[in-house]
């Protein structure tokens, strides 16, 4: 029996942020507070030759790679990221110098000039010479099988850059304490910046990272708050006093990370029948000028590159490429979006080539329990991709729309896709995450790394302890992550926050319930004060994993997916308006079914401005659209009726049958609708489908 | 060659190396108030007592700006805008700041009863005018019932957006809008959300407007 | 360079009279809702460093007609352009325009005098105004003058005005014949123009375009063509008319099909 699982109960979060009570970064102010301004480079490749302050320095506080007390690297991956350009510079907008000033308008009138002397930049990742990571997934024999099958399909397809527009922007606060540093920040990862502080600080200093409410992230406050948390933190040592930095929107667009924009080739063999005998993918992302996690990226990509399809004969091979332009990073969906975006249309292509309907086609093929994905995991009984495609289609009456509309101006297309939950293979057992939960004397409190960004963490997790402790879940307090209490519960990205964080919390909340030996918490806290459950990740038994031949179980499940979406196309001004989209997604169970609606229709939305809207202009490596007005990104108006289904399959593994959610949206929403695009008789293949796009495609 | 819109146009990518001419009062604001507070008071709720203290910044003019209801006067930038004025002078950190431009509606409040972008107004401006922000029109233990319906309904997730669109929503009941979604949906184009909580935001307005919601475009 | 504290400065008027009399005597913006002035000062490509606040002069927040002639305020704002009857029955269109400028936010604060005086190629109520041979009433102090707004701008963001004159009103003659408007945006809502058709199908066309040239521009020649001939050498004359260009929102080649379609539109929707 649950009683707060399942329930769409009143969110923790929800008093303070409706009457403007709670204080993001921006919002708060310490004694003696400094601003902090970084000044970037204006040339995409070159050296710095000299710098020079062109302004009165009295009351500045200067840093430049000179004062980094110990590592000038960001911790990561691959350590190949400077937190200050010592003579190279590898992109637009790279961090040279830091100013910091009581006064923020003496800090933006100073003038520091830098000579350069330029080199040839690269932007075009298919002539990059330098591969960050190449990854190659292979079962059965490709070449063998596309030889010998009776019909090949080629196609390429090409995703755009996408910028996050968190409506907070970047920003941290790094306050000196105790000789160290205390670091407040809208971050994602607590304990990722607190590593990075580390590399840049040194083990000298006392530090902590404090998570303050934090105004969106979708990826994008994953590993950049590593980077400006070391600039403040830099500036707030050199000039003992607290030092805020908060990005204005244009610094934001400009100068931090993006979805990585991909280049995919599909070849495909095919019986005359439509059953896939073999797929060669090729995978090319744009890296940008620096590693950052482009190779999970990558990797978490090509996993999903031949889609929730079955083929015995699979080759992904992938390379996530540099270029001098600012680095590409985590975004909603990990790189899964562009290489699902490649699938479905390609899809629609095999289907239109074998003159076959694109559900009959997708119904053959579609990974079914027991079956093999491309890294050779056998699924268990939760994969869920045919459900969901056939309660798509009945839902939306998809065949007959489909007939209907023909020759209209109204399109329909489909889209099928799945999102591996937590990290990639081995990841969750080498992050070993851990959870707390404290006896208090009313109930208890989650003491976890993982933070609110406005998923429902708090609220989400709240509730499963709440039910596996069975106390009301209003006696569930959820502490604010602070590094130097909180057990390190791992990064909050890739739809783990439920699914692997959330199993952890539930198996503290059942030992502790039998600690309580059928008390209450106030009574036992009452009668014996106090204590505090810790768990660890416990990674399945059967999973195996083999990272050099990326073969084996690359997820410990799967959420599936299938969208539809009806567009509109105005033939003269060749605007394309979604007019509804049906999203049918099984991911478990839903803990709380309102903010997992959430997550679904704000994905999609998310995912319609990929497909339509957000066209990031890139001119000499640099965004020349850094600001709301000429980036657009979906207004409530530009929003269709979103019809959402959600499919329970339950993973044993999950707290209360649970998966992950939170990317799962992104995935389907853009090939989706380029198929309802195809349905109107124009051959897209890449996103964003802007009219000036459409305006030059072909006609089918 | 022309150049449609020149402001957006020519600060791209200089956005690298523009000067933003705007200071945001910062060292200007209430005396004694402004220069530095602990983050408790930081937290703290509630408008700073007014004073008619406020030394005399060179470059600073002084301003009377009446703020939910209570009327405080202090010196501010000539050039501070109304939003930097209610954040930094007058310290209500409700009202946000998304994009410096008009387009996020985050810093939306109403002046005399009507929605505006504080970011697009100099405060200056408003001397004498009636300014409103989430703060003036409830609080945790009262709220209005469009924070209750935002509440009740999920009408946000991140919450950065969400004091902005509450402003928008509450105005949006005095203006003339018809009863469909179709219709919330144009008067509220004006308020972004990234995390795309538009159905459960449309939603609570209807709810608040008596309007069954249809969840639908 | 950095610019010292004090040099924004502003003025207050309290009435026309009073406003003038400062324009005459020192050179400054005037500026009343601000939507855009602010973009340009936030964003440092505003030199402009003294300005005149006209916001509180309520004599020209009106919309009234005048022996047949509409006459919008210049401080008519989106907002009350939607909201008047008087609108609503002799000029449609604008009610289209004005209600997709920015949100609400900025409909409630921006206004039609604020809207010509900025002079964006890109202004949405522009191509109306161009459309329907309104004529823009200037004053200076002791003086005022009325041009076609149609000879109004020079180049881009170039007017006739002198520093010592206001926009205090623009009239609009009884339009006869079909109005027709249609702005093409980045997005449904909250949108920078990409291409604007504004016309007017009575005895001959009257069409405006906007964002596709330095200025709001008349298609003249497209006008003529329609008048004598048909719609496809209306249209060769169009393509010979309008010479658009890439920018960060759209292409030279978009603009100009789009142009061409949508008038083909206009005039067989108007038919």
């Amino acid at each position: 029996m649950t009683t707060a699982v399942g329930q769409s109960v009143s969110r923790k979060d929800g008093i303070g942020k409706a009457t403007g009570a709670t204080k993001y970064a921006d919002d708060l102010h310490f004694p003696g507070m400094l601003f902090g301004r970084t000044i970037r480079s204006t040339i995409p490749c070159g050296r710095v030759k000299s710098i020079r302050m062109d302004f009165d320095t009295s009351g500045f506080t200067i840093v430049d790679y000179r004062d980094i007390p110990h590592r000038n690297v960001v911790a990561l991956i691959d350590e190949d990221q400077p937190y200050l350009v010592e003579t190279e510079v590898r992109h637009m907008a790279e961090a040279i110098v830091l100013l910091a000033h009581e006064d923020r308008e003496k800090l933006l009138g100073a003038n520091v000039v830098i000579e350069y002397e330029e080199a040839e930049p690269v932007f075009d990742p298919e002539r990059s010479p330098h591969s960050f990571k190449d990854i190659t997934i292979e079962k059965g024999d490709v070449e063998d099988a596309l030889a010998s099958a009776e019909i090949v399909v080629e196609g390429t397809y090409r995703t755009g850059h996408q910028e996050h527009v968190y409506i907070e922007t970047n920003g941290v606060i790094a306050v000196p304490e105790h000789g160290g540093i205390a670091l407040y920040g809208s971050l994602q990862c607590p304990f990722y910046a607190y590593k990075a502080l580390r590399s840049v600080l040194g083990n000298d200093h006392p530090l902590r990272v404090i998570q303050t409410e934090t105004g969106g992230g979708f990826g994008g406050k994953e590993e950049y708050p590593s980077m400006i948390a070391g600039h403040a933190a830099l500036l707030a040592v050199k000039s003992g006093r607290p030092v805020k930095i908060i990005y204005d929107r244009v610094e934001d667009m400009v100068a931090t990370t993006k979805r990585h924009p991909s280049i995919v080739r599909h070849r495909t063999g095919l019986t005359r029948e439509g059953r896939l005998v073999a797929m060669d993918v090729d995978v090319i992302l744009d890296g940008g000028a620096y590693s950052t996690l482009s190779a999970v990226v990558l990797s978490r990509g090509c996993i999903h590159a031949a889609g929730p399809y079955r083929c015995d004969n699979v080759k992904i091979f992938g390379r996530a490429m540099f270029t001098n332009t600012p680095p590409n990073g985590a975004f909603r969906g990990f790189g899964a979006p562009q290489t699902e975006f490649a699938m479905e249309v390609h899809m629609e292509r095999i289907a239109e080539q074998l003159g076959m309907d694109s559900l009959t086609l997708r119904e053959m093929n579609a990974l079914r329990p027991g079956d093999m994905t491309a890294t050779s995991q056998v699924l268990k009984q939760d994969a869920s991709a045919l459900e969901c495609l056939q309660e798509a289609v009945r839902r939306t009456d998809y065949r007959r729309k489909r007939e209907e509309l023909k020759g209209t101006n109204r399109g329909i297309g489909l889209a099928l896709f799945y999102h591996g939950a937590g990290f990639t293979g081995a990841g969750e057992q080498r992050l070993a995450s851990k959870a707390r939960l404290d006896l208090t004397a009313t109930g208890a409190r989650i003491m976890v790394a993982s933070t609110e960004i406005g998923q429902g963490t708090r609220t989400m997790h709240a509730q499963i302890v709440s039910d596996a402790l069975g106390v009301p879940y209003e006696t569930i307090e959820v502490a604010q992550p602070d590094t130097s209490v909180v057990a390190d519960s791992g990064p909050t990205v890739a739809s783990r926050t439920c699914m692997v964080v959330g199993k952890i919390l539930e198996r503290c909340a059942l030992e502790m319930k039998e600690r309580l030996e059928g008390m209450t918490p106030a009574q036992y806290h009452a009668k014996h004060g106090a204590f505090s459950i810790v768990k660890e990740h416990i990674q399945p038994e059967w999973m195996r994993w083999d990272d050099d031949n990326y073969q084996g179980d690359a997820y410990a499940t799967y959420a599936w997916g299938c969208d539809v979406a009806e567009v509109e196309i105005d033939r003269d001004t060749y605007e394309v308006r979604p007019v509804k989209v049906t999203a049918v997604q099984e991911f478990g169970r839903p803990i709380h079914p309102a903010l997992a609606m959430g997550q679904i229709e704000g994905g999609t939305v998310q995912g319609l401005g990929y497909a339509l809207l957000e066209h990031v202009v890139m001119k000499n490596g640099a965004m020349a659209n850094p600001t709301l007005t000429n980036y657009t990104i979906p207004t409530t108006l530009d929003t269709p009726e979103l019809d959402i289904v959600m499919l329970e399959n339950h993973y044993d593994g999950g707290p209360f049958g649970a998966k992950g959610l939170g990317e799962l949206p992104m995935d389907g929403p853009a090939p989706a609708v380029v198929n309802a695009i195809r349905h109107l008789g124009l051959d897209l293949r890449d996103i964003p489908a802007i009219p000036e796009t459409l305006i030059a495609c072909a006609s089918l | 060659m022309h150049d449609p819109d020149a402001p957006d146009h020519d600060d791209a990518p200089s956005g690298l190396t523009r000067r933003n001419f705007l200071t945001r009062a910062g060292a200007a604001g209430i005396a004694g108030v402004a220069a530095s507070i602990p983050l408790a008071a930081a937290l703290a709720e509630g408008v700073p007592e007014a004073t008619d203290a406020a030394p005399d910044i060179p470059g600073t003019v002084p301003i009377a700006l009446r703020v939910n209801g209570a009327t405080l006067r202090m010196r501010i930038d000539p050039r501070a805008t109304l939003l930097d004025t209610l954040r930094e002078s007058v310290h209500l950190t409700g009202t946000k700041k998304g994009c410096d431009h008009g387009q996020c509606g985050a810093c939306t409040v109403h002046v005399n009863g009507e929605r505006v972008n504080s970011c697009l107004r100099l405060a200056l401006m408003h001397e004498g005018d009636d300014i409103t922000t989430i703060e003036g029109i409830g609080s945790p233990d009262a709220l209005h019932p469009m924070q209750a319906a935002f509440v009740a309904h999920d009408g946000y997730q991140c919450g950065y957006c969400t004091s902005g669109q509450i402003m928008s929503a509450v105005a949006l009941m005095k203006e003339p809008c018809g009863p469909r979604d179709s219709d919330v949906k144009e008067l509220m184009s004006g308020n972004i959300c990234r995390c795309g909580a538009y159905p459960n935001i449309v939603a609570a307005i209807q709810d608040v407007r008596g309007n069954s919601p249809m969840r639908q475009g | 360079m950095k610019t010292a504290l004090s040099t924004l400065e502003m003025r207050r008027a309290t009435s026309v009279a009073e406003a003038l009399e400062i324009l005459r005597d020192e050179p400054r913006m005037p500026i009343a809702g601000a939507t855009d002035v602010y973009v340009g000062l936030n964003f440092g490509t505003l030199p402009e460093l003294r300005y005149l606040d006209i916001w509180a002069l309520d004599e020209l927040r009106t919309i009234t007609v005048n022996e047949d002639v509409l006459v919008l305020g210049a401080l008519a704002t989106y907002t009350m352009m939607v909201a008047s009857a008087l609108v609503q029955e002799r000029l449609p269109m604008m009610i289209e325009a004005a209600r997709q400028v920015g949100g609400p936010q900025i409909q409630n604060r921006g206004t039609i005098g604020g809207n010509i005086a900025n002079g964006s190629p890109a202004g949405d109520s522009l191509p109306v105004l161009a459309a329907c041979d309104a004529v823009v009433v200037l004053q200076s102090a002791g003086a005022e003058r009325r041009v076609k707004f149609t000879e109004f701008y020079t180049g881009y963001r170039k007017t006739v005005m002198r520093r010592d004159e206001l926009v205090v009103a623009v009239e609009v003659p009884r339009v006869s014949g079909r109005q027709w408007f249609r702005k093409v945006g980045t997005r449904a809502a909250q949108a920078i123009s990409k291409v604007v058709v504004a016309g007017v199908r009575g005895e001959g066309a009257r069409i405006a375009v906007g964002s596709i040239a330095p200025t709001v521009i008349r298609l003249t020649a497209t006008e003529r063509a329609l008048a004598t001939g048909s719609l496809d050498e209306a249209m060769v004359a169009l393509r010979g008319e309008v010479n658009p260009i890439d920018d960060i929102r759209s292409t030279a080649d978009y603009r100009k099909r789009v142009t061409e379609n949508l008038v083909r539109r206009f005039w067989t929707e108007t038919a």
